[in-house]
């Protein structure tokens, strides 16, 4: 259905191509998942499936791209709408109408489907996604996984055979992507539609998946095969995966279920082991750095926080998880002053931060916000340090020492846009530490980071609680909560629902408990690394 | 009264084009400021809790600015009219090459007052456009635009979401600077980040195209190389006629050619494009927008006004009042009965649906 045949893109004025001699091919009715390192091009190769990448790239595309045995040269993105359905990674930046239907019906109207097969068509897709209670809704006011099954919806219309996907749950909270991933299979095993998708999570999608693409990045050969084989070598893998190369499980399991049915044998073995063994250090919070009092918020008619009494001690890493919408990112930017409480109190370093001066507000709260990239505009790295020490009245060289510090060896001459995500979110995280403040928000930091990049991110922030930062990380990552946060603070419809230790809080979540919380359960084992410590003490035990 | 429902856009846009017409025949502070208010209240009674139904006091404080830049043009720049001198800047001798450029020098209220006019005139154009856009999104009129539009189509998307995209883009600017302890006032901050802006605005603007693109705009189906590139042409003389047109419909001094016959050649150009590339291209409409009673009702409600304001036109002075010598402008009762009029809509046009309060809406923006 689709096929690559030694297809090398080019960007222009880049130095080297971003995709090196690709072929595969996905037969039909495959669900295809596109997996590798951030900024290995996995994007490139999605949008090249209908040609948007080099039409509307810029580049040059060699060797050859064809769908349904149309080849991309020859056909532009337009004349393919009826073949490949494209969503992006912002679902939103897509939306061409206002309403959910008018979106749905949007594709139909450019290809001139007869108007009775237009409506039929509409209400099967309203169906078939659950959108029908949504369909007189603005799209504007639809919530992320909404939102990506409308887009979803929108391509589908058109009646294609092949779904491209850039990334379609990395934004959602785990409820959300399990909607938007049941919509998925149930298109895959229900109309047999062909789906290629790149996702980063591949906790969520990898049990889904007939056939892994695996883009290196480094310009050596993509690799092509089934989970247990591409995972089998790959470096890359969930943590179930993790757990299974851990325990010798074969063939690698891939699934929670699948885990669960062979870990009877090690979850006994673990069953003795005291938790004191595999839970990291405690830290000891130190002092109180922020607090809201009935923090209350509203956009318009809409409440956003609904008195909200938190607080933040030095030297702890709090997670903030809830669904999309449930005032995550609301709360961060109270607490950094680029909000004015509609009514409640804020209190960072006993002041409040919307009442300070910029430069006064860098230097008690520091926030990465969700795009990293919006804080970056100068146009090489040590132009963005010099600035920042600058902007934050600093010695020369401050920021430049923190980054070092962070990701090592950046070369100062490139532009920020071509760092690497991880390399880009680090230059952002520098930038906010500069001024040493002693509360650090991130909101949504692993979002586009490969499990490599998330590894290190946790180091660093392990690196600033114990340092004495407050630090706080809104985030769906339920993975990286379990390997990093103290305490985790849940949010629902602007209200604090559960605040306490996150091992307690998100073991016995069925939403927020990590794979191995899962497949161990009822023991608390979070990590993978966790499991790997229990196991040393538990071989040496004389119980075995 | 009907069942709530959007109008159709081209009723709403067709009435706001004639509001705007009234607006370019006068400098009749009274008649612009009636403008603005009978805009302003059809805006309040009838738009939609949308995100864009906000667009009304953008376009109201952007006139406020242009009123501004005009006025203080005119003190700087402006030609010297004789009268009651309120205060005299330096005056500043230009060489021979700037000649009919004057710099500093006496600034009477008589230049004022007539600035001012001119500035509310534009004022109150960009008042009816607000309230067009706030009153229907522009992307509704955007479907009706035929396929052999193609690149027009396009080019008018991303200007339409430019403006609306670059307001999220200079947010998020604004913010991000706060964020690394910049001072967010100022016109340094505002030069600052106007790069940022406009490249993220861009950006979207371009991941909107690929979007409509793939999604099949501007398919041709099976037309060949030729009609395609007949239908191109046409399209660009038709579109140029029309800006000449239009450009001279507005400049008393422009030849009588450039107005009536430039607009009758454009319009004939389009309606050629249309044909010849209509044949080949299949475009459907989903629940096409009906055109009923309140559709006519508001489309007859600018158009009498416009009629009102042509036939006090012809009949003397009153919508150009003198500022040489400063009178206090005559208020015609026939432009103030169209005005009143085109205020109708307020009441005869249908509410839109209402929409539930989303518990999420904007609070992930």
């Amino acid at each position: 259905m689709i096929r690559f045949e030694h297809v090398t893109i080019t960007y222009p004025e880049a130095s080297a191509p971003t995709l090196v001699d690709v072929s595969f091919e996905v037969p039909e009715g495959e669900l295809c998942l596109v997996v590798g390192v951030t900024g290995s091009g996995k994007s490139t190769l999605l949008r090249a499936v209908n040609g948007l990448v080099p039409r509307f790239s810029g580049g040059v595309l060699a060797g050859s791209v064809t769908i349904d045995g149309l080849s991309t040269s020859a056909v532009p993105p337009r004349d393919l709408a009826d073949v490949v359905g494209v969503v992006g990674q912002d679902p939103a930046a897509g939306f061409v109408t206002d309403y959910v239907e008018d979106e749905l019906a949007y594709a139909m109207e450019n290809l001139g489907v007869a108007p009775d097969v237009m409506r039929r068509r509409v209400e099967d897709i309203l169906d078939l996604l659950g959108l029908h209670e949504l369909r007189n809704r603005p799209l504007a006011s639809l919530s992320g996984g909404q939102q990506q099954r409308v887009a979803i919806g929108s391509v589908l219309t058109a009646g294609p055979r092949v779904l491209v996907l850039d990334e379609p749950t990395s934004a959602l909270d785990p409820a959300a992507a399990e909607e938007v991933l049941a919509a998925l299979t149930r298109l895959v095993h229900d109309l047999g539609i062909t789906v290629l998708i790149a996702e980063h999570r591949l906790e969520r999608v990898v049990q889904y998946a007939d056939r892994i693409v695996m883009v290196p990045g480094d310009g050596r050969q993509v690799v092509v095969g089934t989970p247990a084989e591409v995972f089998g070598q790959s470096s890359v893998a969930p943590p179930v995966v993790e757990l299974g190369r851990l325990a010798g499980w074969a063939p690698l399991p891939l699934s929670v279920r699948d885990a669960r049915r062979v870990a009877g044998p090690l979850r006994e073995q673990l069953a003795s082991v005291d938790s004191a063994h595999f839970s990291r250090a405690t830290r000891s919070p130190g002092e109180v750095i922020a607090t809201t009092n009935g923090l209350q918020a509203s956009y318009g008619p809409v409440t956003a926080l609904r008195g909200v009494d938190v607080e933040f001690r030095a030297g702890e890493v709090v997670a903030l998880m809830g669904r999309n919408g449930a005032g995550k990112s609301t709360l961060l930017n109270h607490l950094v002053g680029l909000r004015e409480p509609a009514s409640g109190a804020v209190q960072v370093m006993g002041s409040q931060p919307h009442r300070l001066s910029a430069r006064d507000v860098v230097r008690v709260a520091g926030l990465v916000p969700q795009d990293s990239g919006v804080l970056l505009y100068h146009d090489t790295v040590a132009a963005e340090c010099s600035a920042s020490d600058r902007d934050a009245g600093l010695t020369n060289g401050t920021t430049r020492t923190v980054l070092d510090r962070i990701v090592p060896g950046v070369d100062p001459s490139t532009h920020p846009r071509d760092l690497s995500e991880g390399q880009r979110l680090g230059l952002a995280l520098s930038i906010v530490l500069a001024s040493e403040p002693p509360l650090l928000l991130l909101d949504e930091p692993t979002r586009g980071l490969d499990y490599g990049a998330k590894q290190r991110l946790v180091a660093v922030l392990e690196q600033l609680a114990a340092d004495g930062h407050a630090v706080v990380i809104a985030t769906h990552d339920v993975e990286v909560v379990a390997s990093v946060a103290d305490r985790c603070i849940v949010l629902a419809e602007g209200e604090v629902v559960a605040d306490g230790p996150a091992r307690d809080v998100v073991v016995h979540s069925p939403v927020f408990a990590p794979q191995v919380a899962k497949v161990l359960a009822p023991l608390a084992l979070l990590t993978v690394h966790e499991v790997e410590l229990a196991l040393a003490v538990a071989s040496d035990s004389p119980y075995k | 009264m009907s069942a709530p429902r959007l109008l159709h856009p081209g009723a709403w846009w067709l009435w706001a084009v004639a509001l705007s017409a009234c607006a370019l025949r006068t400098t009749n502070p009274v008649l612009l400021c009636l403008i603005i208010a009978v805009a302003g209240w059809v805006v309040v009674s009838r738009r939609a809790d949308v995100p864009w139904s906000r667009s009304f006091a953008s376009c109201l404080r952007l006139g406020m600015i242009v009123i501004i830049v005009r006025v203080v043009f005119q003190i700087l720049f402006g030609v010297r009219v004789s009268g009651m001198t309120l205060f005299t800047i330096p005056e500043v001798t230009l060489p021979d090459w700037a000649a009919g450029v004057s710099l500093g020098g006496p600034v009477t209220l008589e230049s004022l007052m007539a600035a001012l006019y001119q500035g509310l005139r534009l004022a109150a154009v960009l008042a009816c456009f607000g309230a067009a856009t706030s009153l229907c999104s522009p992307y509704r009129m955007l479907r009706a635009l035929p396929t052999v539009l193609y690149e027009a189509g396009v080019a008018v998307t991303i200007a339409f979401t430019f403006a609306p995209q670059a307001i999220v883009a200079s947010r998020q600017v604004r913010e991000a600077r706060r964020l690394r302890g910049r001072s967010d006032r100022g016109v340094r901050a505002w030069t600052a980040s106007a790069l940022p802006v406009l490249e993220g605005a861009l950006d979207r603007a371009v991941a909107l195209a690929a979007s409509m693109d793939s999604r099949g705009y501007g398919r041709r189906g099976s037309s060949s190389v030729a009609v395609r590139r007949r239908s191109i042409g046409l399209v660009l003389l038709g579109l140029v006629a029309i800006a000449v047109g239009s450009y001279g419909l507005l400049d008393p001094g422009a030849p009588a050619l450039f107005r009536v016959p430039a607009l009758a050649l454009g319009a004939a150009a389009l309606l050629g494009a249309l044909i010849a590339g209509g044949r080949s291209t299949t475009r459907t409409r989903y629940r096409p927008d009906p055109w009923a009673a309140p559709e006519w009702i508001v489309s007859f409600a600018g158009v009498v006004a416009f009629g009102s304001f042509v036939s006090v036109s012809r009949m003397g002075d009153a919508l150009n009042p003198s500022t040489n010598p400063l009178e206090v402008p005559a208020v015609p009762v026939l432009a103030v009965v169209g005005l009143l009029v085109a205020a109708l809509p307020a009441w005869c046009a249908p509410r839109p649906p209402a929409l539930v309060a989303p518990s999420t809406m904007a609070v992930a923006a």
